[in-house]
């Protein structure tokens, strides 16, 4: 695999760059083995594109999200804020990332504290460079049939559906949607900070209700485009079928047919 | 003026004072919730209360369900006209006041819609208590639906079922005895549904119809009255409530949570490097302290408690639940219901106070702590109610005010403090992944 090439905000301001966006790169894509990967799979399709993009490297915290949900305003809003500081500082306006969670986050709940940002999140980020002609897709997929897992903090908390059922279009590969889908999506399992705890006591795991409801669309992939959810469903199909489905987040698969 | 029109207008009056007392008594248990400003963009909230709550756009989502509602709801609003006619003729004993003033043909027309909506109307009810009690559809189930709530469900449908027949009846007598130009049965109207029965009254005698259709004619309104009252104690409330709760609802992404202003100011003192750790917080005003986060139901802001008494317990939210359907003990339906239930009560304690909440009285850890934050409660919520926000107002209470959050999580919030992740891993490993390539 041919190097990534990834500069830091601190590496623009020493040459007196600027770059078009910054990469919110998020907790779980900068530590989560997992997460990494779809990490690496978003620079990969940027680098093709010619995106002149920065991450904040060190510099980045966690959005806060997991905390608020968790019902502690205090650390969300002492994250929140430190955060606001050092992407206004740099005179951050645009903002991708590959997290639903940040996303929202700095989107919808910076604005009031002070951070004003144009927040996409990748998979709108990527459809946008489709449109603009700056990707060409060779379908080199190994796998037939796919299905994709609308995450909640994507769907139903922000109204996108659209641009990742778009890059799927683009991947041409046969597609089945999940029965429930959009609006409709169930949880993963993981939000509200449920992924850094164990459930409650009930009947059934969430993520296995959601992963036995996507294997039984018969897809070889269950795409995604959550880190969280990505953990919860590759767990989920574990458990049901010793992973012989993969689950995959969807800029993977773009990134696969570059 | 008869004794009749006498008893008549007194009933009249005292059913309608004890609905405008008890609706208020409703109204100042609202105002104990804290303040919400939501004042704004009122043109959208117009359009919103139109196409949710007058245009039931949201109960599509289930059409069987939907269509039902929508009979009965087109039934209640039109046959109310009829009401009107019947408390004038009550007050003045005229009979079918209406068909002296409006056209025949208008009239007949009138009065033959009402018939075949009240018919509509009894089909819809019926089918809804076979979807309760035969088909026993899940979501009316649930560890919440106890008696009360239940018999409540039943009890409405039969108190409509009642009414109509009522209406049915009353139509029948009277249009015999207008055939038979009994004095007073004036001809009007057209009967296409109780035409139907009239066979079967046909060949009682004069005085038994006219005891039958005064006796309806008193069934109906009383009944009427009596139902006015009933809903401010049952679920029913839906039918006035929903119309502001879709008003005031929220307007942001649902996935956008609100930031806490009184959290704010104290992280901004805290960031600030200029700060007095020791000066007295501006504005202190001990009656106005407010809490982080809610412990009781006062502690939640007003629109939060008018949308637990708007709260109808269809159970769409809990049966799209990911907790709730996975077998866990929360159930938001439950969550508006309980908030619902302790503001009543509080309302009735006056200035005394108990020593329960709305915290662990009624909502435990374990229901809030399930809760996965997805919004398919608050999205399937046919009237735009909001459990989610009482249910992350409570975690905040228990985090903030409690120190009271699951070991794990604590350990989550202070990664988060020390090293900015949810994990324990350091900020200069942030770039780590760009090593792996593979």
């Amino acid at each position: 695999m041919e190097s990534l090439k990834v500069r830091t905000i601190s590496d623009f301001v020493n040459k007196g760059e600027k770059p078009d966006i910054l990469f919110w790169v998020g907790s779980a894509g900068s530590f989560d083995d997992r997460a990494k990967k779809i990490t690496r799979a978003f620079v990969k399709i940027l680098n093709f594109a010619n995106v002149n993009f920065a991450v904040l490297g060190e510099q980045e915290s966690s959005s806060g999200d997991a905390a608020k949900r968790a019902g502690n305003e205090f650390l969300f809003q002492m994250q929140a804020l430190m955060n606001i500081e050092i992407l206004n500082s740099y005179e951050i306006k645009d903002i991708v990332t590959t997290c639903p969670h940040a996303y929202n986050t700095l989107k919808n709940e910076y604005s009031d504290l002070g951070g004003i940002y144009n927040v996409l999140h990748h998979t709108e980020f990527i459809s946008k460079l489709l449109d603009e002609g700056k990707l060409k897709l060779n379908s080199k997929l190994n796998f037939k049939h796919l299905t994709y897992h609308d995450p909640c903090y994507l769907g139903r908390g922000n109204d996108i559906y659209d641009a990742p059922r778009k890059l799927i279009d683009a991947l041409q590969i046969q597609f089945t949607e999940i029965p429930r889908n959009k609006r409709n999506s169930f949880c993963c399992g993981a939000g509200g900070a449920q992924m850094f705890k164990e459930s409650e006591n009930g009947d059934f795991e969430i993520n296995i209700v959601r992963s036995r409801e996507a294997l039984q669309t018969n897809a070889d992939v269950i795409a995604t485009a959550c880190p969280f959810c990505n953990t919860m469903m590759t767990d989920g199909v574990k458990n049901l079928e010793e992973g012989k489905t993969s689950v995959m987040d969807i800029s993977e698969l773009i990134a696969e047919c570059l | 003026m008869q004794i009749e029109n006498i008893i008549f207008i007194l009933i009249f009056v005292f059913a309608v004072s004890l609905f405008v007392i008890n609706l208020r008594k409703i109204i100042s248990n609202i105002k104990l919730g804290k303040d919400i400003d939501r004042s704004d963009n009122k043109r959208l909230r117009l359009r919103n209360m139109i196409r949710v709550a007058f245009g039931q756009s949201k109960m599509f989502n289930r059409p069987i369900a939907a269509f039902l509602h929508l009979l009965i709801y087109v039934g209640f609003v039109i046959i109310n006209i009829e009401v009107v006619e019947i408390i004038i003729d009550g007050i003045f004993g005229t009979h079918r006041f209406l068909a002296h003033i409006i056209n025949e043909n208008l009239y007949s027309f009138l009065i033959a819609s009402f018939e075949i909506l009240a018919f509509l109307v009894l089909f819809s009810c019926f089918a809804f208590l076979a979807r309760r009690n035969i088909i026993r559809i899940k979501r009316f189930f649930g560890n919440e639906m106890t008696s009360w709530p239940k018999t409540d469900a039943n009890l409405i449908l039969i108190f409509e079922i009642l009414l109509m027949f009522a209406f049915i009846l009353m139509n029948t007598s009277d249009q015999i005895l207008q055939s038979r130009n009994i004095d007073h049965y004036i001809t009007a109207g057209a009967f296409p549904i109780s035409s139907l029965i009239v066979p079967f009254l046909d060949h009682l005698t004069t005085s038994s119809l006219i005891f039958i259709e005064r006796f309806t004619w008193w069934f109906h309104i009383l009944g009427i009255l009596a139902f006015l009252n009933y809903v401010l104690i049952s679920k029913h409330l839906h039918i006035f409530f929903a119309f502001p709760s879709t008003y005031y609802a929220n307007l942001n992404k649902l996935g956008k949570f609100d930031n806490l202003d009184s959290v704010t100011n104290e992280v901004k003192l805290m960031l600030d490097p200029n700060a007095d750790p020791f000066a007295a917080p501006q504005n202190q005003d001990q009656s106005n302290v407010r809490l982080f986060g809610a412990k009781d139901a006062t502690d939640l802001n007003w629109v939060q408690l008018l949308n637990s008494y708007s709260c109808t317990e269809c159970g769409r939210c809990s049966s799209v639940c990911p907790a709730n359907q996975t077998g866990k003990l929360l159930s938001p339906r439950k969550v508006m219901m309980d908030t619902r239930d302790r503001i009543e009560e509080i309302g009735k304690l006056k200035d005394e106070k108990d020593n329960k909440s709305l915290l662990g009285d009624y909502i435990t850890k374990e229901e809030l702590w399930a809760c996965t934050t997805c919004n398919a409660c608050t999205d399937a919520c046919p009237i735009n109610l909001d459990p989610l926000s009482i249910i992350v107002d409570l975690r905040r209470y228990l985090v903030m005010e409690e120190s009271a959050a699951p070991t794990e999580l604590n350990n989550m919030f202070s990664n988060v403090e020390n090293n900015g992740a949810p994990w324990q891993f350091p900020a200069a490993d942030r770039l780590k992944w760009l090593d792996e390539n593979k």
